[in-house]
């Protein structure tokens, strides 16, 4: 066989993927990480993060308190509904009790503990500055190592013989090229910015998805594995959608583009009807239901409306609310019927129970006899001005994904691929089978960047010294 | 609050709404803990964050939002662009804050109009041709050189003053919730530190992932060098009046030790700086705020190389020449505090204050 040109091929350019490269690098590997995208978008979804979560038997300089293994466990069997390969989750479990440690040797920074807006000081290790600066320190480490890194690159083919990987065929800005290595990270990401592929599986609704992250997540590695016979987990219909500004961009909005005043007020569909309890659950779960209710309404849109009460409640939104001073030119505004809309706010009023406003706690705010009622915070629409957030469903990620053992390699039809790996979103619903629970993905990414890095570096080390 | 933004206060305006529902950036400084404090973003407020900012630049490389991306964030250069707008809108007298606009313009004319001063006073009183070498005042005598620079120093400080006033006032529209000597004790170490230059625990960026501790310690340079030369002039001025001591003093003397080593502080900071500026990624600095900088910059390189020329000439027979040279450039300097970059202390000191007292969580 030839030689090949190098040890190890990555295929992505996002927080798994240089965590395999640089575990692969530190020891002298040749390592080549083909990026799809462009310099200033590098990083895929890694960018948007902020955090990662790690359990902890003590508290750190970066987490509070401690959040033991048996705790993580079962944050992550409660939101899968148990959906997750427990062998695999409690290797990311365990082993992300050292990844702060492990990471600041290339160069990452966490901030201090005892900070963070979302109060997740105990369970996740926040990035100084967020995942884009992450990804800024992780790409200088792997320049350091002699990484070969190359943007816009473009994997448009596998070559897989008998279950083993041979090359991968690439685009790149100066020409198409084979690339062979001993070994190839698959590291690509889930398809949830593919919109042909969202379509093919919720129809013209699709087109009126946006998507949070990169648009180079268009699942084209993750395809070509599966056309090449991988097994596949995760159920492919799904996706992780939250409830976002409707003005957000297509693509690449990140986190800017939330919205959290669905709890203070109503939420109405295009047709001024209310559909769900908005006073649920508190934010981790209702921000993930949401996405999917907004989904399932006409035309994919949905409007968050709440009076002048509500106003410095939630988190300053990045879009001015549509002011109004009365439904009617509320409605008018944002083109829903007043009629309707009127009457729905009004029988809401009438069926709003005395009770102490907390929107801190499940407080005992709630309507009577509507049809869905509001379970908590449940306050009348009466003070104007009132304002109002049209709301679309943001998709975060895909589930679907290839399957992986507990080295970290691709699992195909016919038995475990030697020299295939897979890392991050791509292998994500192995644990994660549903459900989401916050830096989970980020932890998924290292520790199995770290495996696939550290395994494919030890093959071609035997089969360099071989 | 009212009050009509600006072009660039109102990028700043979007830019803020954008970083606080985003807020991945609250770690590196206090500019974005303030804005948590806030949730809308007016004249007041902007004009505070802008001169809260020390333009350390992380923010710009690790922003998911920074342009190409079309959100197109870019908080220290439109910070910076927003922070010489308040410098012109604070000036006193209004019609100096051409100044700003000008900087090269204003650079040349106060050197003129200060060199041309001390000519003609040195014409004017210029007693006799110097019997010894280094009898500087034969050429401007003592007296008269106090008069002309206290009278300008006067000025400068009232100047700076109003301009203080007018930022504090402006920026104060908050009840101040700590207005102990703790702040201000923690507000002075953080001028004197420099402190959110390197307050991560690592140097902030000359571009991506460029980290050198270079911008840190060569402002220290400038900054206690123009120090050391403030107290030699103090020392030289408490032994002639005081002490009937008359100049020139010897090399080895408090006056000329002091001097000397502030001089070579004020030459290594700005030269430094100056090479430092060149090398800096441009995104992260509106360019109104750059030539500003590099204006004040090569005024302090004036000031310090005619002194420490005059230091070791001073006993050839063109001393005159040289010192009526020096005394120039050290009154154009003077007449450029308030209306160049200079102004950036005093308002980032205030906004410093301001941090401490209200917004340090």
């Amino acid at each position: 066989m030839n030689a090949s040109q190098y040890d190890i091929a990555v295929l992505g350019g996002g927080n798994a993927a240089l965590s395999a490269a640089l575990t692969a690098a530190e020891c002298g590997a040749r390592v080549i990480v083909l990026e799809r995208a462009p310099r200033a978008f590098r990083g895929g979804n890694s960018r948007h993060t902020r955090n990662l979560r790690c359990m902890h038997p003590a508290p750190t300089d970066v987490l509070t308190d401690t959040y033991p293994e048996d705790e993580f466990m079962a944050d992550l069997l409660r939101v899968t509904g148990g959906v997750t390969d427990q062998t695999l989750a409690r290797i990311m479990i365990r082993t992300s009790a050292d990844l702060p440690r492990r990471m600041k040797r290339f160069g990452v920074r966490f901030q201090p503990s005892l900070r963070g807006t979302l109060h997740l000081g105990r369970t996740n290790a926040f990035f100084l500055g967020g995942g884009k600066a992450l990804m800024n320190r992780a790409y200088a480490a792997a320049e350091r190592l002699g990484v070969r890194i190359v943007y816009e690159a473009d994997v448009v083919g596998l070559c897989i013989r008998d279950g083993r990987f041979e090359s991968v065929e690439v685009r790149m800005p100066h020409g198409a090229e084979a690339i062979t290595a001993r070994t190839v990270v698959l590291a690509a990401g889930g398809f949830e910015s593919n919109l042909e592929w969202l379509a093919e599986i919720w129809g013209a609704a699709a087109s009126n998805f946006i998507i949070r992250g990169t648009p180079y997540n268009t699942g084209t590695v993750l395809r070509l594995m599966l056309d090449a016979g991988a097994e596949a987990v995760g159920d492919p219909s799904q996706c992780h959608a939250v409830a976002i500004d409707a003005r957000a961009p297509k693509f690449d909005g990140g986190i800017v583009t939330r919205l959290d005043s669905v709890p203070l007020g109503i939420v109405v569909n295009k047709h001024g009807d209310r559909f769900y309890d908005e006073g649920e659950d508190y934010w981790p779960k209702r921000y993930a239901i949401w996405g999917r209710l907004v989904a399932q309404q006409a035309d994919q849109i949905a409007y968050s409306i709440v009076d002048s009460k509500a106003i410095g409640r939630f988190m300053p939104s990045v879009f001015p609310p549509i002011v109004a001073d009365s439904i009617r030119e509320l409605a008018a505004t944002l083109g829903l019927p007043a009629g309707t809309l009127a009457a729905t706010i009004e029988r809401f009023n009438a069926a709003v129970r005395p009770g102490t406003f907390d929107h801190q706690t499940l407080d005992d705010c709630r309507t009577e006899g509507l049809i869905p009622n509001k379970t908590h915070w449940a306050q009348r629409l009466d003070t104007p001005p009132f304002h109002a957030y049209p709301l679309r469903p943001g998709i975060t990620f895909t589930y679907l994904g290839v399957k992986v053992d507990e080295h970290a390699r691709v699992v195909m039809k016919g038995g475990v691929a030697e020299n295939i790996f897979a890392a991050g979103e791509i292998m994500a619903g192995n644990i994660l089978g549903r459900g989401y629970v916050a830096g989970v993905g980020m932890t998924i990414g290292t520790v199995f960047g770290e495996i696939a890095g550290r395994e494919s570096r030890d093959m071609a080390a035997k089969a360099g010294s071989a | 609050m009212t009050e009509a933004l600006t072009e660039a206060m109102r990028k700043a305006e979007h830019e803020m709404v954008v970083c606080n529902a985003c807020r991945y950036c609250e770690a590196y400084c206090p500019v974005f803990q303030a804005m948590e404090q806030r949730v809308t973003f007016g004249r007041a407020d902007l004009t505070y964050l802008a001169n809260l900012c020390h333009n350390c630049g992380e923010c710009l490389y690790a922003c998911q939002y920074a342009p190409p991306h079309e959100f197109n964030i870019d908080v220290p250069r439109t910070l910076s662009r927003v922070r010489v707008e308040s410098y012109e809108s604070f000036a006193w007298p209004s019609f100096a804050a051409v100044a700003f606009r000008r900087p090269w313009m204003a650079t040349l004319v106060a050197i003129a109009a200060g060199a041309l001063i001390c000519a003609s006073v040195a014409r004017t009183f210029m007693v006799r041709a110097p019997r010894e070498p280094s009898d500087f005042y034969a050429v401007i005598p003592h007296d008269v050189l106090v008069t002309l620079f206290g009278v300008v120093g006067l000025f400068v400080i009232a100047a700076i003053w109003i301009g203080h006033r007018r930022f504090a006032g402006s920026a104060s529209h908050k009840g101040a919730r700590d207005g102990g000597l703790a702040s201000q004790h923690r507000a002075v170490r953080d001028v004197l530190t420099l402190k959110h230059l390197h307050a991560t625990g690592e140097d902030c960026v000359d571009a991506e992932e460029q980290r050198r501790p270079w911008r840190r310690w060569l402002h220290h340079c400038t900054f206690y060098g123009f120090g050391l030369c403030f107290a030699s002039t103090t020392v030289a001025a408490i032994y002639h009046l005081v002490c009937g001591w008359i100049a020139p003093y010897a090399y080895t003397s408090v006056p000329v030790v002091l001097g000397t080593i502030g001089g070579v502080g004020l030459v290594v900071g700005p030269a430094g700086l100056l090479a430092l500026d060149r090398r800096r990624d441009a995104a992260l600095t509106h360019a109104s705020e750059r030539t500003l900088g590099v204006a004040f910059l090569t005024m302090l390189l004036l000031t310090s190389v005619t002194g420490l020329l005059l230091l070791v000439l001073r006993e050839r027979s063109d001393m005159p020449v040289l010192l009526v040279i020096h005394l120039g450039v050290v009154l154009a300097l003077f007449l450029t505090f308030p209306y160049g970059k200079f102004v950036h202390g005093i308002y980032r000191g205030a906004a410093l204050l301001k941090f401490r007292r209200d917004d340090s969580v």
